[in-house]
């Protein structure tokens, strides 16, 4: 078991994380002036480990016995969750100034959560599933609860505490099971189970009750009763980070269980499940977003429509729904993360509820943030040639693989849908004059702007080139 | 003779009394105790599974869920606090700010 010199370079995204936190808490410590230096130390120290993970995408290996995986997907998705805590570091630069939370602990907690999600990624064992998962939520609850003066913030973090922590009992509960039924909790020898003659019932009661805890944490129907209201009530860069890269971890985690599925004797086990969920879940967010007023209540519909389209790509339970999972998580994470920027600096600071009515005439007040709103809505409701379309793309062309014909259907009903409240927010922008401009003072960031800029670019880049990026996802 | 079966059955009432506890009670902290109640019988289950099955790592396995607990219970009594130094009530029907 001891870890060779190649070992230790393919942890060292891990390694690099962890000892980011350790220095960023000693720092703390001494200097309670040090955040603006925290700041750009997490915006650096995730941009390296971002880079790294790329640049080592192909140095597949096991580590730690057997625990750990890395390379491959694990590092796309390292690559994923760091890029995005970069982007993340630079919204929230001023905007926790504006929500009077400007403590360096943000900051530790943000990279804690984020060694987190590397964990869950890189599992292939359900230790390793359940500890990377409950590092990242802790730090989500206390990050939802950090206006502590902030009723509102009190009480998303109250509400995200108690249904996360009643799924966490729904997930170990489950993995007991499973450890039961397989007597293993090594994801490989768990799966090679189902090829056996007879699966035991337990087993299959097991991943049941694991899957419905990972569908809370992805906000899928009928488990989404949280999403709303924390988003609502979490301060907006924390908001950003949950829903983005917080989803492409539980996501992962998922992943895990169906990927060791695919190559099985029956590998679409759990496939009527998935549809079910999927379903539900696109046509009761885009369903519910129409009627929003609040701009982030309306993304968090959004966003539980999104968690429909990526289970589609699972329950198709094949290579292309693999890699088009990845796909649209990566393109899901910057779209969500620059919608959620230009929220950041728009919402007032107070208790102002940040209602779309508040957008009216941004587009003459400042053309810069409309346009780029606007780019971020188009790319949400899936018009092609942004990354949106394209991760629609893939989830549907698996499903139609997986001769799942009708899932894809419904999935193109319900992007219309969900056009009509994407685009109403630009129709609002635009053709709407503003009522009350004196009151909605935007944020001047140029950090946050460069930011959102960042994530644009992103998005039109994936959306001209999704073919190199999913052979490379697929090459594994 | 106490078999696998008993220790099963058991776990698999507390766990859903916990469960029928989370989905009832109105107070957060009892809530909250519900939880705990649900942990611990996955842990029951583990322990009884690794003796059954003579194998230690789901005795391993329950160490790693009592340390997450007692983080999560800090956290949580964290936020209890904070939410009753605001609004002077637990309860989390009045806890309604935002709509459910």
């Amino acid at each position: 078991m001891n870890l060779t010199s190649t070992d230790y370079l393919n942890i060292l995204p891990l390694l690099l994380v962890g000892a980011g936190i350790l220095i960023s808490l000693t720092v703390e410590m001494y200097s309670k002036k040090s955040v603006g230096f925290l700041s750009w130390f997490s915006f650096l120290l995730h941009l390296l480990v971002a880079y790294y993970s790329l640049y080592t995408v192909n140095n597949v290996s096991s580590v730690f016995g057997g625990m750990m995986g890395t390379g491959g997907t694990v590092n796309i998705f390292y690559f994923i969750f760091n890029f995005g805590a970069a982007i993340v570091a630079l919204l929230s630069m001023d905007y926790i100034k504006k929500a009077e939370i400007y403590f360096g602990e943000y900051y530790i907690l943000l990279q804690s959560a984020v060694l987190g999600m590397m964990l869950m990624a890189s599992a292939t064992d359900l230790v390793m599933v359940f500890i990377g998962l409950e590092l990242m939520s802790i730090c989500f609850y206390v990050l939802a609860g950090f206006q502590r003066k902030n009723v509102r913030s009190n009480e998303a973090s109250l509400k995200y505490f108690l249904l996360g922590s009643f799924t966490t009992g729904f997930i170990v509960y489950g993995m007991a099971l499973i450890y039961g039924a397989s007597g293993s909790l090594n994801i490989q020898s768990i799966f090679s189970m189902l090829s056996a003659e007879s699966t035991p019932i337990l087993f299959y009661v097991g991943t049941l009750l694991f899957i419905i805890g990972f569908c809370f944490k992805i906000a899928a129907f009928p488990f989404h009763m949280w999403v709303p209201d924390v988003y609502q009530g979490a301060p907006t860069s924390v908001t950003a980070m949950m829903s983005t890269i917080g989803k492409a971890a539980a996501f992962s985690a998922l992943l895990l269980i169906m990927l060791p599925l695919i190559g099985s004797k029956n590998p679409q086990t759990f496939t009527p499940l998935f549809t079910v969920l999927s379903a539900a879940s696109m046509i009761f967010g885009s369903i519910v977003a129409l009627a929003q007023t609040d701009i982030k209540r309306m993304l968090a519909y959004s966003s539980i429509a999104h968690a429909g389209y990526m289970l589609i790509g699972l329950a198709a339970a094949n290579d292309t729904g693999a890699s088009g999972i990845v796909f649209y998580l990566a393109a899901y994470a910057f779209m969500n993360l620059g919608a959620f920027g230009i929220v950041s600096l728009i919402e007032g600071n107070g208790d102002t509820e940040g209602t779309i009515e508040s957008y009216a005439g941004l587009s003459d007040r400042n053309p810069l943030l409309a346009g780029l709103l606007a780019l971020f809505m188009f790319t949400l409701s899936g018009l092609p040639p942004f990354a949106g379309f394209f991760g629609k793309y893939y989830v549907f062309i698996a499903s139609l693989e997986a001769g799942n014909v009708w899932i894809a259907v419904l999935g193109a009903l319900s992007s219309a849908i969900s056009a009509y409240f994407y685009l109403r927010i630009i129709v609002v922008m635009y053709f709407r004059k503003s009522d009350v401009a004196s009151d909605n003072i935007i944020t001047e960031s140029h950090t946050s702007l460069l930011g959102i800029v960042i994530s644009a670019i992103l998005v039109i880049m994936m959306g001209l080139t999704p073919g190199s990026i999913v052979r490379l996802i697929n090459s594994f | 003779m106490v078999t696998l079966e008993h220790y099963l059955i058991l776990s698999g009432f507390m766990f859903v009394t916990g469960v029928v506890g989370v989905l009832t009670r109105r107070n957060a902290i009892v809530v909250f105790m519900s939880i705990e109640l649900m942990l611990n019988s996955a842990n029951l289950t583990f322990v009884a599974y690794s003796s059954f099955l003579g194998n230690v790592i789901g005795q391993l396995f329950v160490f790693f869920v009592m340390a997450v607990a007692a983080a999560e219970a800090a956290v949580g009594l964290a936020i209890l606090i904070a939410i009753y130094r605001n609004k002077a009530t637990l309860n989390i029907d009045e806890i309604n700010i935002l709509k459910w």
